[in-house]
């Protein structure tokens, strides 16, 4: 390919273990046009991740060494370096100065204890050789690009006085500074919420219309490549599955890898018109195919599982000497909705609007201040710990991180058999039986019972987590961001478990997550939070066609698509930043109310 | 067990289990008077054949001296730390997981202890309890046993906030099998760390004590009195002193690989 900007020609890397050396990458082989974006989208451990780092150089200091290959980039002068070869000297005038980066989580890729000024002058007094006014100028500038309000301001704060979206701009101010050609962004998007997510890419796709600036972009997010790449590198486990411009990847994937991928991503938007959720498509998966038609819709009225009134949960922010209480999170502010027998309840919404402390206030692992929580007809505040004990049996959580949920130095057997065992349901071979029964029910292999956690994947803990919930027969199950840490097709997988289970036991889950495409999907009911309140809750189709507070409507405009011919990320965007929940002592917030602008469909008067 | 095999695991468990060996055959292989006899006609006279290890300003046989006082300090140490982990662990394990004002009380108990250094604190106790064998155990056990609850509760504390404590408490289970199944395990590898050090601090601990005369009581013979003996001849007689504290180095060596070796195998999650 003439003209290329970056050729990389069959790169191998290759790490070196306790076992002997292992192949990180093989065979990799892609160019990056002046001024076009590169997607490369793979599932962790496809080994996105090694050939951008390798492209820097940044893989050695892992551990990684480039065992084959050739990494050419023109440099401005128009030579062509081979970076597979270059010295460490050449190396370090090019990062950062003709090769820039920006990482996944902007706290840790800014030095806390640099001001904004100091990390952004940095690089343009080494490479640029500015004088420090000079360089201060062109970072006032740089904050100015980036669009960070006040930048004079910002350039004498440190890291932790800016807010995650604004501290990825100063990164991506950082990665900009000395203009570079190559722009890589690895997961620069990840550990943020989907308004910031959407002001960013934004960014990103202005500053490369403006400065002609290559892009490669890492990911593992099909909407996002969906709505930055001109062309895809599509990898799995260190190899290159196929590339193409974006529209004949999405619209004539040619590898049935490509086509799982794709199948396995929801579209939000794609439920419009379907009464009932849907199991995900997994290609390959006939049972799930088979059934995917339609979720029988029970026509006779739906019985109440759960119901919750005026829930509020604080927390106390102590300061001072004494370590008195100075202030209140409202983390949940009078909070009230219903979960029918047999259905899912999704809340929705961003980082700290209180959706994970309303699931643990219901299952009072955190203890609410006012409300009340009715579960089957118990009333769950009233109980003592004795009672509350008790009452877990119906109610059972799955958590997010199924590397964390899962206790290191358990077998899986024992900590499946655990919660039986606290209700002395079964034991001796019974148990057993009983917990096999269960391994089968989450579709894992039985050799499975006497692992550790470290032997299994992450979808296949999570199943694990998801066996322990259902392990006491649970009415109700609370699944906090339950597939969000899960690759799309593994999650693809866990989701058509969560809901064949539903079918088959009539579970109800109380499904708490920050994707919009997931949410429309598995649930019948949305409730979506915003500074600890619900602000409009309402039958799935009322909430994704027809919604109605300013907050709901924001959210899924800034929700990514994964359909390039819908792109929405052209320009600037600007999204109200998020207040603090955090009130002083005594503070008495107004009571929630709602205008019911359909039968069940509410929205909070403001 | 494969552990077990590395240079480390065989280094670790090869000088651990020789010392042990030697603490319980040589007093009774070792007459003790051989240990006590004085030759004053060799007194810190060097290394030779009739004294492989060279004599002491008494002109005791070294060689007797640290064999036979092995015995002592390991006794000493092993059951100092022992007692300190015992007491120290559900002291910082409930401190840890329950928070609180149970915290607060315990800690501020701790704290109260820690004000003082170890070796003063033991020394208070020894000289209330009078010195003897059994006393000296407690009073370093005692002393110790701050350090071990401080660690311990640091480690509670972060294991109580893991996600799969909260999976066990939403499933019914009980605070104290939630001590006992996940806690418990998972601070093992600090205690153990913490308790391999120790054991080395705790000889020299007791050393410490024979020096001011509440610990061993001369002329019997453990590795810390003969270290303390020997200040006053180290130029003239630098063996004296390099003898016991060999053996202190290749005991504290050998512990401390069998605990990191112990760690290991005790992790799922090397295999």
């Amino acid at each position: 390919m003439t003209g290329a900007l970056v050729t990389v020609d069959h790169l191998k890397v290759q790490f070196a273990t306790d076992s002997g050396m292992v192949v990180g990458v093989e065979d990799v082989s892609f160019a990056i046009q002046p001024g076009e974006t590169v997607c490369v989208v793979g599932e962790s451990g496809s080994g996105k991740s090694v050939t951008s780092l390798s492209l820097m150089r940044l893989v050695e200091f892992g551990g990684g060494v480039i065992a084959g290959g050739g990494l050419s980039f023109v440099r401005p002068d128009g030579s062509v370096l081979d970076l597979a070869a270059a010295t460490p000297e050449v190396m370090q005038v090019v990062r950062g100065n003709e090769i820039g980066m920006i990482f996944q989580e902007p706290m840790t890729s800014l030095n806390p204890v640099f001001t904004v000024e100091r990390q952004l002058t940095d690089g343009l007094i080494l490479h640029k050789g500015l004088s420090a006014a000079e360089a201060r100028t062109r970072a006032l500038d740089l904050l100015r690009s980036v669009r960070i309000p006040e930048p004079e301001r910002r350039l004498r704060q440190y890291p932790h006085e800016l807010s995650g979206g604004m501290r990825q701009r100063v990164v991506i101010a950082m990665a900009m500074a000395c203009e570079p050609r190559l722009l890589i962004a690895d997961e620069p998007t990840t550990a943020l919420d989907v308004t910031i997510q959407a002001e960013i890419l934004a960014l990103i796709n202005r500053l490369k219309r403006e400065q002609g600036m290559a892009v490669l972009f890492i990911t593992h997010d099909m909407a996002v490549v969906a709505q930055m790449a001109d062309r895809v590198v599509v990898m799995y486990r260190g190899r290159i599955v196929e590339t193409g411009t974006v529209t004949e990847i999405f619209e004539n994937p040619q590898q049935d890898y490509t086509r799982a991928l794709l199948a396995a991503v929801p579209k939000l938007g794609e439920m419009t018109g379907k009464p009932a959720p849907e199991r995900m498509r997994i290609v390959g998966d006939e049972a799930a195919r088979a059934v995917t038609a339609l979720t029988p819709q029970t026509t006779k009225k739906p019985r109440v599982l759960l119901e919750v009134r005026h829930l509020t949960t604080r927390f106390p922010v102590k300061g001072g000497v004494l370590r008195r209480t100075v202030a209140q999170v409202h983390a949940v502010e009078d909070v009230s909705f219903t979960l029918n027998v047999g259905q899912t309840l999704a809340l929705v919404g961003e980082s700290g609007c209180g959706k994970s402390s309303t699931g643990r206030s219901i299952l009072r692992l955190i203890e609410p201040q006012s409300g009340e929580i009715w579960i089957g007809g118990q009333d769950i505040r009233g109980l003592n710990s004795h009672d509350l004990r008790r009452a877990r049996r119906d109610m059972q959580m799955v958590f997010q991180d199924p590397f964390a949920s899962l206790n290191p130095y358990r077998r899986l057997r024992d900590q499946v058999a655990e919660p039986i065992q606290n209700f002395g349901l079964a034991s001796g071979s019974d148990l057993q039986d009983r917990v096999a029964q269960i391994f089968d029910r989450v579709r894992l292999p039985r050799d499975f019972m006497s692992r550790f956690p470290h032997e299994l994947s992450g979808g296949q803990r999570q199943r694990v987590a998801i066996a322990r919930a259902l392990a006491v027969n649970p009415k109700l199950i609370v699944a906090d961001e339950a597939v969000s840490a899960l690759d799309v097709s593994v999650q693809a997988a866990v989701l058509n478990l969560m809901m064949e289970l539903q079918e088959d036991l009539g579970l109800s889950y109380l499904f708490i997550s920050h994707d919009m495409a997931v949410v429309e999907r598995v649930a019948h009911q949305v409730g979506v939070m915003y500074l600890g309140r619900i602000v409009e809750i309402g039958p799935r189709s009322a909430i994704f066609e027809n919604p109605q507070h300013p907050y709901t409507r924001s959210l899924l405009s800034a929700v990514p698509i994964a359909d390039p011919r819908n792109r929405r990320f052209r320009d600037d965007l600007s999204f109200t930043p998020i207040t603090s929940p955090i009130f002083p002592l005594g503070h008495q917030p107004a009571p929630s109310v709602y205008n019911e602008i359909a039968p069940g469909h509410l929205v909070l008067q403001s | 067990m494969r552990k077990f095999r590395s240079f480390k695991g065989l280094l670790g468990v090869g000088l651990v289990g020789a010392i042990i060996l030697i603490g319980i055959l040589a007093p009774i292989l070792i007459a003790p008077e051989l240990a006590t006899r004085m030759h004053m006609t060799a007194r810190l006279s060097g290394p030779s054949l009739t004294h492989p290890f060279g004599t002491d300003q008494l002109g005791r046989d070294l060689f007797y001296r640290v064999m036979l006082g092995s015995r002592t300090s390991l006794e000493i140490a092993l059951t100092a730390v022992l007692m300190s982990v015992v007491i120290g662990l559900p002291l910082g394990m409930v401190s840890g997981y329950f928070g609180g004002w149970i915290d607060n009380v315990l800690m501020r108990l701790v704290d109260t202890l820690l004000a003082f250094p170890a070796l003063l604190l033991a020394l208070t106790i020894s000289a209330i309890l009078g010195p003897n064998l059994q006393n000296t155990i407690i009073a370093i056990g005692v002393a110790f046993t701050p350090y071990l609850a401080r660690i311990i509760r640091g480690e509670a504390l972060r294991v109580a906030q893991m996600p799969y404590v909260e999976a066990a408490r939403a499933s019914g289970t009980t605070n104290l099998m939630i001590l006992i199944r996940h806690v418990l395990p998972n601070i093992m590898p600090a205690v153990i760390v913490q308790a391999t050090i120790s054991l080395a601090f705790a000889i020299l601990a007791e050393a410490g004590l024979s020096f001011l005369g509440l610990g061993t009581q001369p002329p019997a013979a453990s590795w810390g009195l003969m270290i303390q003996a020997s200040r006053d001849y180290l130029d003239i007689a630098p063996w004296t002193a390099l003898v016991p504290g060999l053996a202190v180095a290749a005991t504290v060596l050998g512990l401390n690989m069998f605990g990191d070796v112990l760690r290991d195998v005790l992790d799922p999650r090397s295999k």
